[in-house]
């Protein structure tokens, strides 16, 4: 059964009008084609009013919707179901909140890594709630290299409420390993492409953020703190995140605006998880006509693009 | 990261609150001159014999928490040094209003502090050799990493390629810089690019991490140097004590995130007391040279 937001309450009670009304015409052999139908202009209207003026609070509620695809839903469309998981960091484990392996995308050899949440209760604990560790981090580096090294391009699909805050995450260094990342993705000699296609929550999101092309689907967030921790901190209270929300400007259209990303990627209308092949489709156009443009730039400008393109963020006086 | 950023942030607001720092609330005017009780130990001292003996405290050897003029007057030859890109200021990308409007909270700590941002860069001499060397100011904004503090790493470093001199961050900062929410992000990534440019010009990088190191500063480039060298007893952490005791929900082992902790995991080069810094410095430094 489909899930609604609070605000997509309107929605969710025309979609029931409609199937009682289908079934009275049923039950009492009475043509209730035209109330149908004039129930269902009416839903598309409610939809598209509903959904044409979304709040930034709200479009962090969207790109947290239960029902959205998750990363190996998008590898796997977008691979024709050619994708083969490779795990491990070669060092301490294999981290279920990271996922990575090669795909073949129209024939072609690519790298696909991402953060994984869970499908369920018990997929979420397994997937820690896409909060990689720093073994996560690290084989997302390995694969990387590994795609750099049989000149493949990589793609990565973000969607993390932040890389886990835990003990053993410290000891084993989550700082240096996202670090190490951040550092390596600038001068990795194959394209890569980010996407982000829920939460984008700060350095956890960075850590396999870096790209020659990042970009972000319609309703996600990209920011360097979640409204709720920034409102605890900032305004010492939970009870500000529509506040601190529309504060970070942390929507995919401020964040083109603002030039901190490349692209924005329109979601169908009621949002991606409502019309998934569909968002499928207009994701795997979007990698392929990126690459395009980016296979033919030779390796090194495209480095320095890179580069160039990070250092000319920021405001100063 | 983030949720680091907010406790530093918030012991920021509290020593805020209580002055620039604890130690101007410690200061008493004798007929002597100026004294300092030692933060940890609360033994009196002059200030004399404080900045004599860099800031440490010669019982308990407590590192009291210094400023970027302290670590200039204390690495430079004869304490000389030339500021780069001084008048760079905060622009306010955001039109940023919480409790206070970011350009006010911006104006006030410039005040307060007479520091432009949270880092100074300069360039000046170790053992008369040319280095240049950017340092934080936790007193301003909590050390926070921002637009001002990402430039002005970027130009240090394109001064030290020029120069064909070493380079280091001495980090004190509680992380990101909420108020520039993506911009603030993006520094990181910023300054991690331009440190490739140094290491292909064969350039030493020099990470320095002071109390407190956390958040995206550790998560970027306080963990990328060709050396992670740290004071005594710092706090050096991704995500910070609170947030990790709520999120395992148990209290935290003694000494966790310390710089001790953090050479023990191997994430340090060594450990360096701020009376043999220079010296110790000077040392590695002249191992890239030969
Ligand atoms: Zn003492």
């Amino acid at each position: 059964m489909a899930i609604y937001l609070d605000f997509e309450e309107p929605i969710k009670a025309l979609e029931e009008q409609i199937e009682q009304t289908k079934e009275i015409g049923v039950n009492t052999n009475i043509d209730m084609n035209d109330k149908v139908q004039e129930l269902e202009s009416k839903l598309v209207e409610t939809t598209k009013s509903i959904f044409a003026n979304l709040t930034p609070w709200q479009r962090v509620q969207m790109s947290r919707h239960p029902d959205r695809p998750y990363t190996l839903a998008y590898i796997d469309a977008v691979s024709n179901g050619t994708f083969q998981e490779l795990h491990g960091d070669r060092s301490v484990k294999d981290d279920k909140a990271m996922v990575g392996g090669f795909g073949l995308l129209d024939g072609r050899s690519v790298m696909f890594i991402g953060q994984q949440k869970g499908i369920n209760t018990k997929m979420r604990q397994y997937r820690n709630f896409g909060m990689p560790n720093p073994e996560g981090y690290r084989k997302a580096l390995r694969l990387m290299k590994l795609a750099e090294k049989f000149n493949k391009p990589i793609v990565t699909f973000i969607d993390t409420p932040g890389a886990f805050p835990g003990l053993e995450a410290e000891e084993r260094g989550q700082g240096e390993a996202i670090a190490r990342n951040i550092y390596e993705m600038m001068r990795l000699k194959v394209p890569v492409i980010c996407i982000i296609i829920g939460e984008g929550a700060s350095g956890g999101a960075l850590g396999i953020g870096v790209g020659d092309k990042v970009v972000m689907l319609e309703n996600t967030w990209y920011s360097v703190i979640s409204p709720e921790s920034c409102s605890s901190i900032l305004w010492r209270s939970w009870d500000f995140k529509e506040k601190a929300a529309e504060a970070l400007k942390l929507t995919s259209t401020d964040m083109k605006a603002l030039k901190l990303v490349d692209d924005v990627i329109k979601e169908p209308i009621n949002g991606a998880h409502r019309a998934q092949t569909e968002i499928f489709e207009t994701v795997k156009n979007s990698i392929k006509k990126y690459l395009e443009e980016l296979d033919q730039i030779e390796p090194s400008k495209r480095i320095n693009e890179r580069i160039e393109k990070f250092s000319s963020m920021g405001v100063w006086k | 990261m983030v949720l680091e950023v907010s406790e530093e942030d918030m012991s920021w607001f509290k020593r805020n609150k209580e002055g620039i720092t604890t130690s101007t609330k410690e200061k008493k005017e004798t007929p002597e001159g100026l004294w300092q009780k030692c933060s940890n130990c609360k033994t009196l001292f002059t200030v004399e014999d404080l900045v004599k003996n860099n800031w440490v405290c010669d019982r308990c050897s407590n590192h009291e928490r210094i400023g970027s003029e302290q670590y200039f007057k204390i690495l430079f030859d004869e304490g000389k040094y030339t500021e780069l890109n001084e008048k760079l200021t905060s622009g306010d990308p955001l039109n940023f209003e919480d409790t206070k409007k970011y350009i006010d909270r911006v104006k006030a700590t410039q005040k307060a502090t007479g520091l432009t941002d949270a880092i100074r860069t300069v360039v000046g001499k170790l053992d008369g050799h040319d280095f240049v060397v950017a340092a934080m100011d936790f007193s301003f904004i909590g050390g926070s990493l921002g637009s001002v503090m990402g430039e002005k790493i970027a130009r240090a470093i394109d001064e030290a390629i020029k120069i064909k001199a070493p380079f280091m961050i001495v980090s004190k900062s509680g992380g990101a810089r909420m108020m520039e929410a993506g911009f603030s992000l993006m520094q990181m990534a910023k300054v991690s690019g331009k440190l490739g440019q140094l290491a292909e010009a064969k350039l030493p990088y020099i990470s320095f991490l002071t109390d407190p190191t956390t958040g995206g500063v550790t998560a970027s480039f306080a963990m990328l140097g060709d050396l992670n060298i740290a004071e005594p007893e710092a706090l050096i952490a991704f995500a910070g004590p609170r947030v990790v005791r709520e999120t395992i929900g148990r209290d935290l082992p003694d000494g966790f995130q310390t710089s001790e902790f953090v050479l023990e995991h191997g994430f340090l080069d060594y450990i360096v007391d701020r009376t043999n810094l220079k010296e110790t410095l000077g040392k590695s430094l002249k191992f890239f040279r030969k």
